[in-house]
């Protein structure tokens, strides 16, 4: 703990600080990248539906075959006349996909399977699906993230402000591309449990952002009182003094998300658990991702272009130039990166301990 | 819920113990109730428990909308489907506007569930042999609940109803007793005749009426002329049947063979009528179809007009031939449906050329129900199988025992990050994990039987995920306090502080997860929904437990010398936190420090 605790400490302090905020535009550019992969992904290759999507019939056989999956797949084509994806499970069960059936096909295929497979039918789970559920289910889970999306926009924007709202909406909006755009490249099947996965990335992925918010608009509550730090330079000391906590729930969120992806998927081979599992996963790394590159940044980039702001910043910078001619004058020694860079060094200054040498050289910069 | 809690640490001492003995007091009330209820367990759902879901999507036909009321009524008749197979634990649900899901456990015949929730023709026109009112007030306790022939005697509608009717059945439904039937002392007593006759001649034939030949002019005492053993305990059941008790109602047309005689159980305004049925004369099958109308020439007002299918005609001509010369109630016949007498039209003569109306007083919404429940059978939509499912036990039971395993390893990796990152704070956010673990499991458990919540995959999925989230919540207040001894508090204060901080991130957060929970829930159909209201039962939870355990809990350890000296292991010692020594043991400080250190606590 210690070497993590000394970097908490430090990042708390401001001894080291990473310029998100001054950066971002490396971060914007990374992003724009993936989305556009994602959505390159999307447009070119599409979603792996589920045949939940199209329509078909998994047939799920009891633990313990003794049937290869060629054998299977051979089965599972002859009786339904249709190309069957046969998976073989974790625990030695089989399981048999066919697309493009109908209910009506469903009950004589699975008697055939279950005679080819030397099965009592009773053992062989049917599971049947019309085109149009997985469908619905994903016409109700764009109706739910709009509306969704609506009400926390509005939340926010009186919890917060409408910049805050704005920006965690970008936030949203680009886990989402990058959790379908990876499902997109990367060929995962898209079942209902991807949907739910990706609609509690939602909630999860705006409390990260949340929280990163909160801490932000505690900082800057009276930022037009001061002169020393101009918006930007507080978002990055934002970002930085809640990193130690957004790496921290971000690890502990993974964890158990992980444990099923890896774990629980690895019983199984498939299933329910993996298909949610596995977005979570992808979608709460974006989501941790985006909260600190991403929706602060951005607020910043929105606060940056108020009025007030803009005044703050011209008078932050003028202090600073001030300042920094004041010590020339004085013949100490020349703080020079402070003026010309105006990102972590200017929040470093003031709680850098003495040690570094900087605190003293700034004296002036008591006067408030 | 927050207000208690505003106090800084002056007032703090005594309110730490009331919190935990509160939510300790809680979970043993809880717990409980679980053991007291018996259901230690959460339900299982479907998927883990095995069983067969079917769902079904409304088809929005010629006359009949989607809409609420018809989704509801559907629910309603299939429910009284799958639940007609012996099965308590079915469940039959809307599904955002058109879809239902029927759930049956396993253990019950699935394909017959199949056939029967989604089938639109379990309806039967049946002669009615006898009928009385049902209850233990039998004795006519007003005119209404006596009079007899399946009509209201509603004093204020219009005899003329009937009196219209040509060539028609004459409506049950609101009907006004037309001519001899009046809402009279002589209505009340034909109907105690009726049940009197039946008494003293212990059995009715069925097959006079089913053979369509025999005893055309026949009377009340007329089929006592083959008594089989059979029809002796259809007769003793009737005599037994009381239809104003639940269980009997659902018993009472259950497994009528269409070509058996049966009894059944019918309501007209409110008030429980038995009936003595015999063999099905014509199938729901045969009605092609139903409408209500409203008889713009004679004052009528609405009726529901019935074609039959070529085959049903003939039938139904035979059958009203029959009737249409027996005495009350024997020229009735009965709607049944579902086992349920719907209606009790009378027949005045015989109907040919498959075209029928039954008349009466009807509202509008009354002449449609029935006519909806002759068109569909019972169902008012028509619906389309979407899916069936069958799962069976063992693969539910290794989901959700793969899903347990990764969720306590989830939970052991988190533990150990936990443990090996905030030492001895950790054995707050652990003891804090386990309150929450469990009041989710006791809830959930307590939630099957009161709002029939089962625990699918999908939820058990939720749960897991939530162990970061509620886990979040202490990291959230552990930085905070982090913070503040950094800032060169010593623990009491920091605690104290840190917690306003803390708990307005916290809740600000959480609202947003709930929010998402919340829209989901509303939203979404079948799967989504169980992780959803998971999602939200837990994000709350979390907060109960923040509030109520986590920081009470804070504020005592800190009392204790191992946390409040920032020992080594406590995960609160100042000096590997970098606490500013100087800071130490001052509350505002007005040193040198003192600028910088503003903004973050403005």
């Amino acid at each position: 703990m210690s070497k993590l605790g000394t970097i908490g400490a430090r990042l708390h302090r401001g001894e080291i600080a990473y310029d998100f905020v001054g950066k971002r535009m490396i971060w914007y550019g990374v992003s724009i990248l993936i989305t556009i992969t994602a959505i390159v992904g999307l447009a070119v290759r599409g979603l792996n539906m589920g045949i939940e999507f199209e329509g078909g019939a998994v047939f799920t056989t009891p633990t313990k075959m003794n049937v290869s999956v060629a054998q299977a797949e051979e089965y599972a084509n002859e009786a339904s006349g249709h190309q069957a994806i046969v998976q073989k499970l974790g625990n030695d069960s089989l399981r048999i996909q066919i697309a493009g059936i109908d209910t009506g096909q469903s009950d004589r295929i699975k008697q055939e399977l279950a005679k080819d497979l030397k099965l009592d039918p009773e053992k062989l789970a049917a599971d049947l699906v019309g085109p149009s559920w997985g469908e619905q289910i994903a016409n109700k889970a764009w109706e739910g993230l709009a509306i969704f999306m609506v009400l926390v926009v509005i939340y926010l924007a009186i919890a917060f402000e409408w910049r805050m709202a704005v920006a965690a909406l970008v936030a949203l909006i680009h886990d989402i591309t990058i959790t379908t755009g990876i499902y997109a490249l990367v060929g995962f099947e898209v079942t209902p449990g991807t949907v739910i996965g990706l609609l509690t990335i939602l909630g999860y992925s705006l409390y990260d952002t949340v929280v990163v918010f909160d801490s932000l608009k505690e900082q800057t509550k009276d930022l037009t009182k001061q002169t020393r730090f101009t918006y930007s330079e507080i978002a990055n000391r934002s970002i930085n003094g809640t990193l130690v906590r957004s790496v921290n729930t971000t690890v502990v969120a993974l964890l158990p998300v992980a444990g099923l992806l890896f774990i629980g998927g690895g019983f199984l081979g498939a299933g329910t658990l993996n298909d949610i599992s596995l977005s979570l996963f992808v979608g709460l790394a974006a989501g941790a991702y985006s909260s600190i590159f991403i929706a602060t940044p951005l607020v910043a980039d929105l606060k940056e272009r108020e009025p007030a702001m803009k005044s703050l910043t011209k008078r932050v910078l003028a202090k600073r130039a001030q300042a920094a001619a004041e010590e020339d004058l004085a013949g100490v020694r020349a703080t020079a990166g402070d003026d010309g860079d105006d990102g972590a060094p200017a929040v470093v200054g003031p709680r850098n301990q003495p040690a570094r040498g900087r605190g003293r050289g700034r004296t002036s910069g008591k006067r408030r | 819920m927050a207000a208690p809690k505003r106090g800084r640490s002056a007032s703090a001492p005594s309110k730490p113990g009331r919190s935990l003995a509160l939510i300790l007091i809680a979970i043993v009330a809880l717990a409980g109730g679980m053991f007291a209820s018996g259901h230690t367990t959460p339900r299982l759902g479907i998927d883990l428990a095995g069983g067969t879901s079917i769902t079904l999507k409304a088809k929005a036909d010629q006359g009949s909308a989607i809409n609420k009321a018809n989704m509801d009524t559907a629910v309603d008749i299939m429910n009284r489907r799958v639940n007609g197979l012996g099965v308590s634990e079915a469940e039959v649900q809307t599904q955002g506007d058109d879809n239902i899901i029927v759930n049956i456990p396993k253990g019950t015949n699935s394909k017959e569930a199949q056939e029967q929730v989604g089938t639109t023709a379990k309806l039967y026109f049946r002669p009615v042999l006898a009928s009385e009112p049902s209850g233990p007030a039998t004795k006519s306790p007003s005119p209404s609940a006596s009079a007899k022939d399946g009509s209201s005697p509603k004093p204020g509608s219009s005899p003329s109803a009937s009196a219209s009717a040509g060539e028609k059945a004459s409506g049950s439904g609101k009907e006004t007793a037309s001519g001899s039937a009046s809402p009279s002392a002589s209505a009340t007593s034909q109907g105690r005749a009726v049940t009197d006759a039946l008494k003293a001649d212990s059995t009715p034939s069925p097959s006079g009426s089913a053979s369509g030949s025999a005893t055309p002019s026949a009377t009340p005492s007329a089929p006592a002329g083959d008594g089989s053993g059979a029809d002796a305990k259809l007769q003793a059941q009737y005599a037994a049947l009381d239809c104003t008790k639940p269980t009997d109602r659902a018993n009472a047309g259950k497994n009528a063979k269409p070509g058996r005689p049966t009894v059944a159980c019918g309501q007209i305004d409110g008030a429980w009528y038995k009936y003595l049925l015999g063999p099905a004369a014509v199938d729901g099958t045969e009605v092609k179809k139903a409408q209500a109308v409203f008889d713009t020439q004679g004052a009528a007002g609405w009726q529901v007009q019935m074609n039959f299918t070529s085959k049903g005609a003939k039938k139904f001509a035979d059958i009203t031939g029959e009737l249409a010369s027996k005495p009350q109630p024997q020229n009735e016949f009965g709607i049944v449906l579902d086992g349920e007498v719907v209606s009790s039209p009378y027949v005045r003569q015989s109907i040919t050329g498959g075209q029928a109306e039954i008349s009466g007083s009807f509202q509008q919404d009354e002449a449609q129900s029935l006519a909806n429940m002759l068109s569909y059978g019972a169902l008012p939509l028509s619906f389309q199988e979407q899916s069936v499912t069958t799962v069976t036990a063992a693969l539910g039971g290794e989901q959700l025992h793969a899903g347990l395993v990764a969720g306590a390893i989830g939970l052991a990796l988190v533990v150990i990050y936990l443990v090996v990152y905030y030492r001895g704070l950790s054995i707050v956010a652990m003891a804090s994990l386990l309150v929450s673990a469990i009041l989710t499991y006791v809830i959930m458990s307590l939630l099957g039987p009161a709002i029939n919540f089962a625990l699918n995959l999908p939820a058990v999925c939720g749960a897991i995920v939530a162990i970061g989230i509620t886990a979040d919540s202490f990291i959230v207040y552990f930085e905070r306090i982090r913070d503040e001894i950094r800032e060169g508090r010593t623990l009491r204060p920091a605690v104290e502080r840190a917690w306003p901080r803390a708990r307005r991130t916290i809740l600000v957060s959480d609202f947003v997860s709930f929010l998402a929970a919340a829209v989901l829930f509303v939203v979404t159909v079948g799967k989504v929904q169980g992780f959803a209201f998971t999602l939200g039962l837990t994000t709350l939870l979390d907060v109960v437990v923040v509030f109520f355990f986590t920081k009470p809990l804070m504020t005592l350890l800190a009392r204790r010398k191992f946390f409040a000296d920032g020992h080594k292991w406590s995960g609160l010692d100042p000096k590997s936190l970098g606490a500013k020594p100087p800071l130490r043991r001052t509350r505002r400080p007005a040193g040198p420090a003192a600028g910088p250190v503003d903004p973050k606590e403005a």
